[in-house]
C-alpha cells in the first residue's frame, strides 16, 4: 500500500515535470513540497517529530519507486533520508534531534557535505578546518560534488577540528543556510541533471558550539557507518532506474512492428530482455537482502557494497540497452529512455566509486579466507 | 416537552475493491470471466467518497463523529479498507467472503451494508459511496440501498453541503440535461460522480497511522443476508477490433462517403 502511495505521487506529479526538470537543469520546488507532504523526507523520523516512524526498508522501496520516473528526485530523497536525517536520529542529543528533525521531515531540505576538491574517494584527506573561538566554531574551506546544495537549508558538514589528529580530528557540525554557507558553481552534468550539484564555499563560517553532532572528532566514525547505509540506498536508486528504463522500453517493444511481428518477439530481442529482467531481478533481491540484514542488526558491509556495485553494473545495462530496443526513438530525448543511461553513470562513482566497492568487498574476503 | 439532543453525524462509506483502472484487461478463453490475477485498487469513484468524508470533516470539524468504512470482499479487500483508513477514515467493516466466492451483486452488497448499518450501535446519518464500480458499471447499489432502508437518495453528486444542525443536505447532481440541486433530509444515501473532488495521497505518516486503526469482522451469516447469486453470466467478450478509417480531402468527398454507408441524415 505504501508502494503503491509513492508509486501514484511519482506517475501523477513527478512524471509530467522530469523532461522540463532535466533540460532545464533545475528541480522543480513543487517536486519538492510534494515529497515533505507525503511525509517522504522523513521515512525513519519518529512520529512526534514529525516523521513517519517506518523502516529502513520503507525508505528503500521509496528510492526504487521514485528512481523509476526519476533517478534525480530519488536521489535527493536518498540524501536526504539515509544520510542526514538518519545522522542526526542516530548521533543527535536530544535537543539537536527535537530541534532539527522536525525540520527536516516537514520542511527543510538537507544536504550531505564530505567531498572536496582534493579529497573524494580518499574522504578523510579533506582540508576543511574548523577553530573554536569562544562558543563558536569557525569553518574554513570548501566542498565539491554536494548534492542537493542548491535546494538546502541544513547542512551536515565535515571539518577537520585538530589536523594533528589526522582523520580522529574530523567532526560532524550542523549548520543551516543563514549562518552563511556560500553555494557557488553548480556543476552542469551528463545526467541527474536536475539534482543540484554544487561547491559550496566556507569563509569564517561561525557555527555554535552545540551544533557539533556525536562528539569532537567523532565525524569519521559518522562518515563510515552513515554512507554503508547510504549505499543501499544508491542500490535501490539504481534498481529504479533499471526498472524504469526496462518499463519504458520493452511495452514498445510489442507495439512496434517490423517484418510482420512485433520486435519484442523476435527471440533475439526477447532473449535480451530475458537475460535484462534477471539481472534487474538480481540486483534488486541483493539490494532487499542488504536492508533486511541492516534491519535485522547483522552486519551488511559487504552485501551493502555488493548491491551497489552490482546494481550500478545492472543499470548502466539495462538502460544502455533499453535504448537499443526501442531503436531510433530510444535515441531521441523524447521518450524519456535515454535519460535514464545518461543517469545510470553516477551510480558508478557517487557514494563510493565501484573500485572502492570492490576493494571493501575484497578486505572482506581476505579476511575470511586467509 | 423535551429537546431532541443535538446528535453528531456518522458516515459510512462504502468502498469495493477492483481491477485497477490501468490494467488492460484480458477475457479468459471460457468467455465467462476476465483474468483477475492482476493488479487491483479501491474502485476511484468509492476514493472520491471517502475524499468527500474526510473533507466533510474538515468543513464540519467535530459534527462529523465517525467515518467507517465498509467493503464486502476476500481477505485481500482488507488492503482496500487501510487505504481508506489512510486517507482519513476512522475505523473499517469487513464482510468476509472465501477467497473463491463469486463475486456479489448489487442487491446483496446494498442487504448487506443495510443489515450492517443495523447493526451498529449509533445510528447512521449519511452514507457516501461511488455512484459505480469500474468492473462491472451496474450503478444500482447506492439506489438499492436507500430504496431497501427507506432512506432519501442523491446521485451523481458533484456537490454536497451538509447542515447538519437541520439534518438536511444539498446536493447538486450531474443530469442529462446538465445539474441539478436536490434537497435532502438526513439519513441520506449519496453516490458519488467523478468531478466531486480529486482524492487525497494517502501520506507515509497517515499510512503508518492506518495500521492501528480497528476494523471489525463479519461473515455474511452474522448478518443474515444470503449472498447467492441470481444472476448468470452467459458470456463476456473484447468490444469488436476497431477497423481502420480513411482520410478525406473535401467536405463534399466526406459527405459523399456518409451518404454511400447509408447515413441518411446528410
Amino acid at each position: 500500500m505504501f508502494r503503491e502511495s509513492v508509486r501514484r505521487f511519482a506517475n501523477d506529479v513527478v512524471a509530467p515535470k522530469v523532461r522540463e526538470m532535466d533540460e532545464n537543469e533545475m528541480m522543480d520546488p513543487k517536486v519538492i513540497e510534494g515529497l515533505f507532504e507525503r511525509g517522504l523526507m522523513g521515512i525513519e523520523i519518529p512520529s512526534e517529530l514529525g516523521g513517519a516512524e517506518s523502516s529502513f526498508t520503507s525508505a528503500i522501496l521509496t528510492i526504487e519507486e521514485l528512481a523509476k520516473i526519476d533517478p534525480s528526485v530519488s536521489v535527493m530523497c536518498d540524501v536526504h533520508n539515509t544520510l542526514v536525517n538518519t545522522v542526526v536520529r542516530k548521533y543527535g542529543t536530544k535537543e539537536q534531534q527535537e530541534k532539527y528533525l522536525p525540520l527536516l521531515a516537514q520542511s527543510k531540505l538537507g544536504s550531505f557535505c564530505l567531498s572536496e576538491a582534493a579529497s573524494g574517494s580518499d574522504a578523510f584527506a579533506l582540508q576543511t578546518r574548523a577553530k573554536k573561538e569562544g562558543n563558536y566554531w569557525n569553518i574554513n574551506g570548501s566542498k565539491m560534488w554536494i548534492t542537493n546544495s542548491y535546494e538546502a537549508e541544513i547542512f551536515l558538514i565535515f571539518a577537520n577540528i585538530d589536523p594533528s589528529k589526522g582523520y580522529k580530528g574530523i567532526t560532524c557540525f550542523l549548520a543551516t543556510r543563514d549562518m552563511g554557507i556560500q553555494i557557488a558553481k553548480k556543476e552542469e552534468k551528463l545526467g541527474i541533471r536536475a539534482s543540484s550539484t554544487c561547491t559550496l564555499n566556507f569563509d569564517d563560517l561561525k557555527v555554535p558550539e552545540e551544533n557539533v553532532i556525536g562528539g569532537e572528532g567523532k565525524g569519521y566514525k559518522i562518515a563510515i557507518e552513515i554512507l554503508n547505509e547510504g549505499r543501499i540506498g544508491i542500490a535501490a536508486q539504481m534498481v529504479g532506474l533499471a526498472q524504469g528504463a526496462f518499463d519504458k522500453a520493452v511495452p514498445y517493444t510489442y507495439q512496434r512492428h517490423q517484418f510482420g511481428q512485433p520486435v519484442g518477439t523476435f527471440q533475439g530481442m526477447a532473449f535480451s530482455i530475458a537475460q535484462a529482467a534477471i539481472d534487474l531481478e538480481a540486483a534488486r533481491l541483493m539490494t532487499y537482502n542488504a536492508a533486511r540484514r541492516r534491519d535485522e542488526g547483522k552486519p551488511f558491509t559487504k552485501e551493502a557494497a555488493m548491491a551497489k556495485y552490482f546494481a550500478s553494473v545492472v543499470a548502466q545495462k539495462v538502460s544502455g540497452q533499453a535504448i537499443e530496443w526501442a531503436g531510433g526513438i530510444g535515441f531521441t530525448r523524447e521518450t524519456g529512455i535515454e535519460k535514464f543511461w545518461r543517469d545510470s553513470k553516477i551510480g558508478a562513482i557517487y557514494e563510493g566509486t565501484s573500485n572502492i566497492q570492490l576493494q571493501t568487498i575484497a578486505r572482506f574476503i581476505q579476511k575470511e579466507y586467509s | 416537552m423535551r429537546p431532541t439532543s443535538a446528535r453528531l453525524l456518522n458516515v459510512l462509506v462504502p468502498v469495493k475493491r477492483c481491477v485497477d483502472y490501468a490494467v488492460k484487461i484480458r477475457v479468459n478463453p471460457d468467455q465467462k470471466g476476465i483474468d483477475l490475477s492482476v493488479k487491483h485498487s479501491m474502485n476511484p469513484f468509492d476514493e472520491i467518497a471517502v475524499e468527500e468524508a474526510v473533507r466533510l470533516r474538515g468543513k464540519l470539524k467535530d459534527a462529523v463523529k465517525s467515518i467507517k468504512v465498509l467493503t464486502v470482499g476476500p481477505p485481500k479487500a482488507a488492503e482496500t479498507l487501510r487505504t481508506a483508513l489512510a486517507m482519513g477514515a476512522d475505523s473499517g467493516i469487513h464482510v468476509e467472503l472465501p477467497e473463491t466466492a463469486p463475486s456479489p451483486e448489487p442487491l446483496s452488497i446494498a442487504k448487506l451494508i443495510k443489515a450492517s448499518i443495523e447493526k451498529q450501535k449509533e445510528p447512521i446519518d449519511l452514507v457516501i459511496m461511488g455512484k459505480q464500480a469500474i468492473d462491472d458499471d451496474a450503478g444500482q447499489t447506492g439506489q438499492m440501498l436507500a430504496g431497501l432502508l427507506g432512506w432519501s437518495q442523491a446521485t451523481f453528486a458533484s456537490k454536497v453541503e451538509v447542515d447538519e444542525t437541520n439534518k438536511v443536505a444539498l446536493v447538486t447532481r450531474e443530469i442529462d440535461g446538465g445539474l441539478q440541486e436536490v434537497r435532502c433530509k438526513l439519513p441520506l444515501v449519496v453516490t458519488t460522480d467523478l468531478r466531486l473532488n480529486e482524492p487525497r495521497y494517502a501520506s507515509l505518516p497517515n499510512i503508518m497511522k492506518a495500521k492501528k486503526k480497528p476494523i471489525e469482522k463479519f461473515q455474511p451469516s452474522d448478518l443474515g443476508v444470503d449472498v447467492t447469486p441470481i444472476l448468470e453470466t452467459i458470456k463476456i467478450t473484447e468490444p469488436p477490433k476497431r477497423i481502420g478509417g480513411t482520410k478525406v480531402e473535401s467536405v463534399d468527398e466526406l459527405v459523399a462517403k456518409l451518404k454511400a454507408a447509408g447515413i441518411t441524415a446528410v
